[in-house]
Order: structure tokens, then C-alpha cells, then sequence
């Protein structure tokens, strides 16, 4: 039996539903338009008032927000609150420049920690579950956001945050954790230490959630095999709140927004233009019950496709899928885009492990992809041949889902720096 | 009458050959016979150790990637034309060498060849029907 943590915004019926974002939206727009002069110049510049906002169909109408408005605004322009009603601040990585902060209220941290619960209801947490939290706690927001959600089911939170892998799994083993939240890249190195020391028949985990990077469906499977466990997407981001903007149900076919908090459309990167439902594009949020930080039109530059479909859990919120890669991840080698997400699955399905650098270079004016895959003893071999046969395959497994040819290079087992945050896939030196 | 080789994979980095050496000094591994392969990217070492069980054992827990694989060790008279004359045996029954290397010094006015070839059952047997020795363990004074 499918379990909800707020069964009536998750399973309303689509008119509920668009009446209610239609009220949300017309309130947030002049919520936006009094309080925050830097969307208003926006707004006024598209020649929009809040008079033009009469619901979800009118959404087009409003100018869209990047990142670079984000950093323009740094740090108080996007405040929408007086800051004596702000209790909360999180942050960006940066890892792309200059960091983003994002402010909440009470209230918007209680609607994020609802988000997060749904999501942990989803992969059928309950008040008697164990939840360990491994994300990183602190201006990320993966540590308070599952955190606050484990507090909001009721579960025995493990605030582990990220890292000390001695100390995650003697609680994980000692205390009986039930669900384990983290990167699916932490989640790959703590199933692997798992199976060093011999502990698999110590753990008693039932799920994962995982999430804040891009994974391959065959690293599901693998850490799905790995832990025993079923494993469930998550996704969000700072800028409209954290994890738990939409959030994977038991069918594992796409993630289910959040659609009472986050309006979402589709739209062409180049044209702007909103694409009908169906089509992959840009997501786009706007967020319409956030109150210190609310994002309208915000572009999120990930790439995917919007589903209604109906789905065996009873929900109806809208599905996304998971997104092909961020635009910031995605890779634009010799013309061809490519996104870390393809080369891993390609690994995967090859039998090689998920620990992989990308290397991008610039060598005679021309773009050059190199693949460091970590050696293991399952495929080594006494015979130099097998070895470089099975290199071959993977550079036309890797030829054939990129198009362009990436050198593939065996590298000592443990040399890739394994990450208990995000992992450090792309090292792009045409930028250095 | 085979001898277990200790096949390593390296990566080609300035260094990592010595990092692999020291490991074996310090836990005393005798070596009798070493090699390397190379290709631009990485190089698979070859050993035979006097206690190969010991060398597979300290190289696995320092994390080196390594494979026992059983190869044989073919003595060849130690003059003009004797390595020769022992291929072209193996050449006959159409067998293939898929690498080879010598064995450090001589024993006993032999010089001793370390093979891996596509038959090593049918190598042995017409190498010993044509009258070359094959060295077992105890011959090379390795266990």
C-alpha cells in the first residue's frame, strides 16, 4: 500500500490542483512586484504588471531569472522579506563562480522539510524507520533539508552529514539504519566499503535517497544490488529551496514535482519559447509559496521532459524525468554535447566501476575526451591482448552512445579521488 | 611442472615501478625472473618470485591489482642457437609463444626461459619429447 505524507496535495485531482496554483501564483506575483525592485525592473522592462498574472496560463508572461541574475543580486536583491523574518541561510557549492545565497523564513523552511517528508514517505519511511542522513550539513542543502524531513516522519535521524566512512558505517551497523540518504556517488563508495570489511549482512538498510548529482539508471541498479536495497531519485536546488522539489515514488519512472509549491515548465534553451508537454527542454520553476526567496521563471538549465502519465502510486503530481545532465555539466566537445551522465552508464553496462574522471583538453586547436577508468581485478588479465580487446569495445560502446571518439585510459585502482560530496567527474583544462 | 608468475598492472606514472619494488623489499620477496609489458598508458609486471604466494599476498594488500597465472620455465643450453632450436620446436606443433623472458643468471650451464605460450600441456610435453628440460619449482630454488 502506497503511504503519503499529505495525501491531498499529492494525490489532488489536476482542477484542484490548477486552482490552487492559479491563487498561489497571482498572490506571489505581487508578493514579488512589492518587495523585491530588482524582478519589478524586470517585470517593467517586459512591460508585465501583476494585473497580466490572472493564473498559470498567463505564467509566459514573465521574465525569466538565471543564475546570473542570481550573482547580480548577490546577496540581499532577491530578498522578498524584511531579514528580522528570516531564520535560515543556505548556499550554492560556487563551483561555477560566485555563490548564490538563498534566504527562508520559518515557514518556507517547514514547507522544505514537508517536501523532504514526502519524498521519505515515498520510499516508504515511517516514525519506526532508522534515517541516515550523509549528505554534507551546512550551507548545502542536502544535510538540513533530509534532516528536517526525517524530523517531520518521525524517523531516528542519524545526523551523520557527509564523510568519515569508519564512523557511517559503525552507525549504520550499530544502530540499525533503516534509510540512507547521500550522493549516489557516496552511496557507490559506502556500498563499496560495505563489501571490503564484510559488513553487508550487518546493514539492515531498505532504502536510499538519493540525489544532488547526475546518475546513470545502471548506477541505480548496481547500488540497488550492492546494499539490497531500493534506491530513489531526488532533486532539487538551492535557489528554490533544496532537495524535495520533486521526488521519486516506488514505480522509479521520473520524479514527481511538488506542483502545490513549484509551478514547472519546459522551454527551448535558445528560443525561450515554452514547449508543449512532451518535449524535452530547460526546466523552468517558480516558486510560489516561498516567501523571503521566491524565484519566478527561474532556469534551471537542467535538460528534461515533463510526464502526466497516470502512475500506479496514486499520486498525480507531474513526473520529470531525470534530468539528461545540468547545462553547467554537460560538455560541448569538438560540437557534440556531452553529458558525464552518458559516459557512466556506458561504463556500467561494460562492467567497469562508476569511479570515473572526464578530461577534456584542447591539443592542436582540436577538442580531445579522455575517459580515466579506474583498473579492477575482475577485468584484469595476465594477457595484454584481453586487456586492450576490451578497451577497444569500450572506446565503440563510448563512440556509439557520444559520437565522437573519447580515449579511454586504465588507471591504478584508487587513483581517482573518491568523493564523499560531490564527485569531481569533469576536469575541463580548455578552461584553465 | 609450471611456476606461478605474479602478473601486476602499473600504471605508467613516474614512480609507480618503484612504489611497486619497495612493496616487495620490504616484505623481502626474492625475485628470480622480472619483466614488464608497456603500452602508452599503462604496463603489466611480470614476476617470479622465490615465494610467489608471499609476493601475490603483500602486492593485494597494498591495493596493487596483480593475477597468478601459471607459465613454464624451459631450459635452454646455453649456447648459439639454443633458443632457437626450442622454438622451433613449439613452432612445429604450431604452438604460440605469447611472451617470454629469461630467468636472472644461469643454473647448472642452462640458461632458463620463461614462457606463456597457447598449449602449455602440449609445450611441455614435446619440449621433453625433444630432450629440453623444464625447470620445476625446486630446480630454480623458488617455492
Amino acid at each position: 500500500m502506497e503511504k503519503y505524507y499529505q495525501k491531498d496535495m499529492e494525490c489532488a485531482s489536476r482542477e484542484e490542483m490548477v486552482a490552487l496554483q492559479n491563487k498561489r501564483l497571482v498572490e506571489q506575483v505581487k508578493h514579488v512586484w512589492e518587495n523585491v525592485p530588482y524582478y519589478r525592473k524586470k517585470m517593467e522592462e517586459k512591460g508585465v504588471t501583476p494585473e497580466d498574472i490572472k493564473g498559470i496560463e498567463d505564467l509566459h508572461k514573465l521574465p525569466f531569472l538565471t543564475k546570473d541574475d542570481l550573482r547580480e543580486a548577490y546577496p540581499y536583491g532577491l530578498l522578498a522579506k524584511p531579514l528580522e523574518e528570516c531564520v535560515r541561510i543556505q548556499s550554492t557549492s560556487g563551483t561555477t563562480g560566485k555563490r548564490v545565497v538563498a534566504f527562508y523564513t520559518q515557514h518556507d523552511v517547514d514547507l522544505w522539510e514537508e517536501c523532504c517528508a514526502r519524498a521519505i514517505v515515498a520510499a516508504g519511511g515511517t516514525k519506526e524507520d532508522v534515517c541516515q542522513v550523509a549528505y554534507g550539513y551546512g550551507l548545502f542543502t542536502g544535510g538540513p533539508g533530509l534532516n528536517g524531513g526525517s524530523h517531520k516522519v518521525g524517523c531516528l535521524t542519524l545526523p551523520m552529514s557527509s564523510g568519515n566512512t569508519d564512523r557511517q558505517l559503525q552507525f549504520m551497523t550499530d544502530l540499525g539504519a533503516t534509510i540512507l540518504c547521500c550522493t549516489p556517488s557516496y552511496a557507490e563508495y559506502l556500498a563499496e566499503s560495505i563489501h571490503e570489511r564484510g559488513l553487508r549482512d550487518k546493514i539492515k538498510l531498505k532504502a536510499g535517497i538519493f540525489g544532488a548529482e547526475a546518475w546513470s539508471e545502471e548506477m541505480r541498479r548496481d547500488i540497488e544490488n550492492q546494499l539490497g536495497i531500493k534506491a530513489y531519485d531526488i532533486y532539487g536546488l538551492t535557489e528554490t529551496s533544496g532537495p524535495g522539489v520533486s521526488f521519486e515514488c516506488s514505480e522509479q519512472t521520473g520524479m514527481h514535482i511538488n506542483e502545490d509549491h513549484f509551478i514547472a515548465e519546459i522551454i527551448d534553451p535558445d528560443t525561450l519559447k515554452v514547449l508543449p508537454e512532451g518535449s524535452q527542454g530547460e526546466l523552468v520553476f517558480t516558486s510560489i509559496t516561498k516567501e523571503a526567496f521566491p524565484l519566478l521563471r527561474y532556469r534551471t538549465k537542467d535538460i528534461t521532459v515533463l510526464s502526466r502519465e497516470k502512475c500506479s502510486c496514486g499520486r498525480t503530481l507531474v513526473k520529470m524525468h531525470k534530468p539528461m545532465g545540468r547545462s553547467d555539466d554537460m560538455l560541448i566537445v569538438k560540437g557534440v554535447n556531452v553529458f558525464p551522465s552518458q559516459i557512466e552508464a556506458v561504463l556500467l553496462e561494460n562492467g567497469y566501476p562508476a569511479n570515473y574522471q572526464i578530461i577534456v583538453d584542447r591539443v592542436n586547436h582540436s577538442d580531445t575526451i579522455e575517459v580515466l577508468v579506474e583498473m579492477t581485478p575482475e577485468i584484469f588479465s595476465d594477457s595484454l591482448g584481453k586487456i586492450t580487446e576490451m578497451e577497444k569495445n569500450l572506446v565503440a560502446a563510448l563512440k556509439a552512445m557520444l559520437g565522437i571518439y573519447a580515449k579511454v585510459r586504465l588507471v591504478d585502482p584508487k587513483s581517482i579521488a573518491r568523493s564523499e560530496g560531490k564527485a569531481v567527474r569533469v576536469i575541463d583544462k580548455r578552461k584553465i | 611442472m609450471s611456476v606461478k608468475q605474479i602478473t601486476a598492472f602499473l600504471e605508467n606514472k613516474a614512480g609507480r615501478l618503484l612504489e611497486v619494488t619497495e612493496i616487495l623489499s620490504q616484505n623481502q620477496v626474492d625475485l628470480r625472473a622480472i619483466n614488464i609489458a608497456e603500452t602508452a598508458d599503462y604496463g603489466l609486471l611480470r614476476i617470479i618470485a622465490k615465494d610467489s604466494d608471499k609476493a601475490e599476498k603483500v602486492l593485494k594488500d597494498a591495493g596493487v591489482i596483480c593475477t597468478a597465472t601459471p607459465v613454464i620455465a624451459v631450459a635452454v643450453s646455453d649456447r648459439p642457437g639454443g633458443l632457437n632450436g626450442m622454438l622451433k620446436i613449439l613452432a612445429k606443433e604450431n604452438i604460440d609463444v605469447n611472451y617470454m623472458y629469461s630467468i636472472f643468471g644461469h643454473i647448472g650451464g642452462l640458461a632458463y626461459m620463461i614462457l606463456q605460450v597457447s598449449d602449455t600441456e602440449n609445450a611441455k610435453k614435446v619440449l621433453i619429447e625433444n630432450g629440453i628440460g623444464i625447470a620445476g619449482a625446486g630446480d630454480l630454488g623458488i617455492n
